[in-house]
């Protein structure tokens, strides 16, 4: 742990990787996508929760340290509540992701403080349409159309900045871009409903995460579960089905910090 | 020198009447939709019903800014329960919240007087009926409001209710189907309507059972 700005702790960049997508064009149905590929531990636990929904509109992924995430988000959805029972209206994303940063940077500049350690993909929907965010233990917050996180979130990262700007606007396209970025940071292994998780965010369409028959339908609908041979001009032509490489859910990287972007 | 007397109270009552019938596998809540102040009406529209969670709806009358608040602080308090848990709040639980909420409040009282009504953890109908600071009880059937005079010696001779110092003790539910229920709902508030000037307008009910909810409306006398 080293103090200062741009420290992150080491168990931020473990064994697991999250994405989000969004897509900001103005459409009937504005969704969001969050994927997830998450490794247990080992064969005997469980996996651990890191997808969280923090309300009906805001919904967040963490990478890191779970324990501090688990705590931001009870931040976070107490501040949603707080929120509705004043004003009786949706927080929006962007004064959440602030307050959160504004909470993030005081333990930064107090000795006896330790950073939260872990990176947070929040994404959510509010009356300017579908926000993604990115929010640092440094207290410092971005705004994507997509993005990845995690320790292998380099290669889902590639991914998404070859293909977002083509991203279509309907959930299903969406939802199969987040799995082919999620692919990406699997190396070779296969994807599966079992190690990955995925939630969804639109108009008219509370904060959920799908259940793992409906991903695992979605992964064979895509067939996505083997990576291309060729990642690279194949892939990007195809539009999907068969030879799609990048899984967009997870992102792993190894060594990569939650800071670089 | 006579005693200062406060010449302003925080507290109005809006008037109106509510019922609740539990059943073997079904709860009937209803209310009247008048709210009004002194001898004036304030509108002929009001719902005094709010579903607080999957199983569980609460009635309330008396002053309606504070049921509303009440009404918000108790959908605040499920959500954090639906986060901490991952599951819905059951009626009995409900129950239990709301009058912990309600003797929150023992030195400044919620002006409400609520019943609480939906499905318990087996699927049958419960009712909980309550006092201003969060005295509660479950019962097969149960009045509050302006009207409750009215009803409830109409309801204790129709529904018998056994008395709960009995032995053994008797299942708190009426015998009554639904069918059944809701017109005697229906007859309760009519005939409350004629004799109570805060009653009447329209009656709003509201029908839980296992395949979910609904809600009925019928006109009560406009006078």
């Amino acid at each position: 742990m080293v103090a200062g700005g741009a420290a992150i702790p080491s168990g931020v960049c473990d064994g697991s990787g999250e994405a989000g997508v969004c897509d900001d064009r103005p459409e009937i149905e504005d969704p969001r996508d969050f994927g997830m590929c998450e490794q247990a531990s080992s064969e005997l636990s469980l996996h651990q929760k890191k997808i969280f929904k923090v309300d009906d509109h805001i919904g967040v992924a963490i990478a890191g340290l779970t324990a501090d995430g688990r705590v931001l988000s009870r931040y976070m959805r107490n501040e949603c509540i707080n929120h509705s029972y004043t004003y009786e209206s949706s927080l929006p994303v962007g004064r959440l992701v602030v307050q959160l940063a504004d909470k993030s940077q005081v333990c930064t500049q107090r000795s006896w403080k330790r950073p939260y350690g872990v990176g947070l993909l929040v994404g959510g929907l509010d009356e300017s349409g579908p926000h993604l965010y990115y929010n640092c233990p440094s207290g410092n917050y971005f705004e994507y159309q997509a993005f990845a996180i995690g320790s292998r979130s380099q290669a889902a990262k590639t991914y998404l900045e070859r293909k977002f700007e083509g991203f279509m606007d309907a959930q299903e396209d969406l939802i199969k871009d987040a799995l082919f970025a999620l692919r990406e940071t699997l190396q070779g292994e296969k994807l599966t409903s079992s190690i990955c998780t995925m939630a969804v965010v639109g108009v008219g369409e509370p904060f959920h995460i799908l259940d793992e028959e409906a991903v695992q339908a979605l992964i064979d609908e895509f067939q996505i579960e083997e990576p291309p041979t060729d990642e690279a001009t194949a892939s990007d032509e195809s539009s999907g089905a068969e030879s799609g490489p990048a899984d967009q859910g997870t992102a792993a990287d190894q060594g990569a910090t939650p800071m670089d972007i | 020198m006579t005693k200062q007397q406060a010449n302003w109270s925080p507290y109005d009552n809006n008037g109106g009447t509510c019922v609740a019938i539990a059943g073997a596998d079904y709860c009937v809540i209803a209310a009247d939709t008048r709210m009004s102040t002194g001898y004036n009406i304030l509108t002929r529209d009001y719902s005094k019903i709010i579903q607080l969670a999957d199983k569980s709806v609460m009635a309330s009358s008396g002053f309606q800014a504070d049921v509303r608040a009440l009404q918000k602080v108790l959908a605040a308090r499920h959500l954090i329960y639906q986060h901490q848990h991952n599951k819905q709040m059951s009626c009995p639980a409900m129950a239990q919240l709301l009058s912990n909420t309600l003797y929150y409040k023992r030195f400044f009282p919620y002006y409400a007087f609520n019943v609480l009504g939906g499905l318990d953890n087996e699927g049958k109908g419960c009712v909980f009926t309550y006092d201003a600071v969060g005295s509660y009880e479950r019962v097969g059937y149960s009045s509050q409001g302006s009207g409750a005079t009215l009803i409830t010696p109409f309801l204790d001779n129709q529904l018998k209710s056994p008395s709960p110092l009995l032995l053994p003790a008797k299942d708190a539910v009426t015998p009554l189907s639904e069918s059944e229920a809701i017109d005697l709902v229906k007859t309760c508030f009519a005939s409350a309507t004629e004799r109570d000037i805060y009653t009447g307008d329209k009656l709003e009910m509201v029908i839980l059972n296992a395949s979910g909810i609904r809600r009925e409306y019928m006109e009560l006398r406009k006078d």
